[in-house]
């Protein structure tokens, strides 16, 4: 029995779930929520959620998967800098496989010969450098609002212990900005826009940011928010209290996740975000483009931390697979069935595009839980 | 996650379902053995509130009654 886990996967309680949310839907209606964060993502393929919804309720999947998110551009610098012979480049597992320019990709890089070492956490990044200090030690630091207290709590761990061969390579980004880009940015408009009534917003995300971050958002869109955890009956009962605002004309930001997430998130961790990092002016994003004020760099008295200026590293313009609709998919305009290279070319064994790399990408979701389901549907109706 | 113990450095040992290991609670204020946190990448993000939890469980079960 795992307390806190367990009882909010309870498959009945689901099921009555369902049932209720069948009885409250307007059968002239339709609800097309988007869940911003791949962990909601990887829950509903996971637990099939979306088998438990009546047809006029559609779950778009939202741009909340750092891997996914992180332009081309950013991992062929990454690539690059792993390349040079004093670098060591620490980085998170995930993005090992995240396919760069031509083919290329960290994997790669390292079976070439780079310096390349999968960590869990930053502190075996500090640690690292603490014990190889002829090594020019590098985070990888990328994510959201969850991994960037994790990144400054490593630099202020660095700059007590005086190491002068550690820096981070810096791609924080941020939600809210993400989000208000998807119903926003002319840019999106121009690629085809998908309709929302409402998000399902980040669980972890806002045990740092707080789920009043989004309520600026919510008034200035008229879009309703409800902050959910990552269970199957935390993300079932979420709907149904977005079912309810659809229903009633509201738009307010609701706390599903009451347990772990409080108006105002993580003071200790957001003070630990400001110590360190300042607002960029723009930020490429996978899928999104330029998104105005949506990531963090370094502040400019912690130079010494920063990769790209230690190492001057200048940003290369680099295309996707034509191919690859990646793009589409992390904006909700597109399903990973409707992309030409899904479960032929690009499967998790070798992925084309990020969407297939981490377990939390819509592609590889369903990769692994969607497409059994479909087949199994398609069977059902023809017998 | 449950803590089991608290480690010098705003370090804690956590366990969930038999697995354990060690993991940062320099981003919390104060804990202690036997509270459940949130954890991503290493490092504890939020506690959670057992009085909430217990909340939420009840209106989910209230759902199919009500």
């Amino acid at each position: 029995m795992m307390k806190y886990v367990d009882e909010y996967r309870d498959g009945k309680i689901a099921k009555t779930l369902a049932a209720v949310i069948a009885a409250e839907v307007r059968p002239d209606s339709e609800y097309h929520f988007m869940e911003f964060c791949g962990g909601h993502t990887h829950a509903i393929s996971r637990y099939g959620l979306e088998d438990l919804l009546p047809p006029n309720v559609r779950m778009i999947h939202g741009p909340g998967c750092p891997v996914c998110v992180l332009p081309i551009s950013r991992i062929d610098l990454a690539i690059e800098l792993s390349r040079r012979p004093e670098v060591t480049l620490c980085t998170y597992g995930d993005l090992m496989r995240v396919p760069g320019s031509q083919g290329s990709s960290l994997m790669k890089a390292k079976a070439e010969g780079a310096d390349i070492r999968m960590v869990y956490s930053t502190l075996d990044a500090v640690r690292i450098a603490e014990a190889e200090p002829n090594r020019e030690v590098v985070f990888f630091a990328i994510g959201f609002e969850t991994t960037t207290p994790p990144t400054a709590l490593a630099l202020r761990f660095a700059r007590e212990k005086g190491l002068t061969n550690f820096a981070i390579f810096c791609n924080h980004v941020l939600t809210p900005a993400a989000v208000q880009n998807i119903l926003d940015s002319p840019d999106v408009k121009e690629l085809g826009n998908v309709r929302i009534d409402g998000f399902v917003g980040p669980a972890h995300v806002s045990t740092v940011i707080g789920a009043g971050a989004f309520r600026v958002f919510a008034r200035e869109f008229k879009k309703p928010v409800v902050v959910a955890g990552f269970e199957p009956l935390d993300v079932m009962q979420s709907i149904l209290m977005l079912i309810r605002q659809v229903n009633d004309g509201r738009h307010e930001v609701e706390n599903q996740y009451i347990r772990a997430v409080t108006e105002d998130g993580n003071a200790k961790a957001q003070a630990a975000i400001a110590e360190f990092f300042e607002l960029r002016d723009s930020f490429e994003w996978r899928g999104l483009g330029e998104v105005p004020n949506s990531a963090l760099r370094l502040r400019p008295q912690f130079a010494n931390f920063d990769a790209e200026k230690r190492f001057d590293l200048v940003t290369k313009p680099a295309k996707d697979n034509p191919a690859c609709e990646c793009g589409a998919i992390l904006r909700g305009v597109k399903r990973p069935r409707d992309c030409k290279l899904f479960g032929t070319v690009c499967t998790p064994d070798n992925p084309m595009g990020s969407c297939m790399v981490s377990s939390e990408g819509a592609c590889a979701a369903h990769w692994t839980y969607g497409r059994f389901r479909e087949k199994a549907a398609r069977q059902e109706a023809a017998e | 996650m449950r803590i089991t113990e608290v480690l010098p450095n705003e370090m804690a040992r956590v366990t969930l379902d038999g697995v354990s290991k060690t993991v940062s609670t320099a981003l919390l204020d104060d804990v202690a053995v036997g509270d459940y946190i949130v954890l991503h990448v290493g490092y504890a993000l939020a506690k959670i509130d057992p009085e909430e939890a217990e909340r939420t469980l009840e209106m989910l079960v209230m759902a199919g009654v009500g």
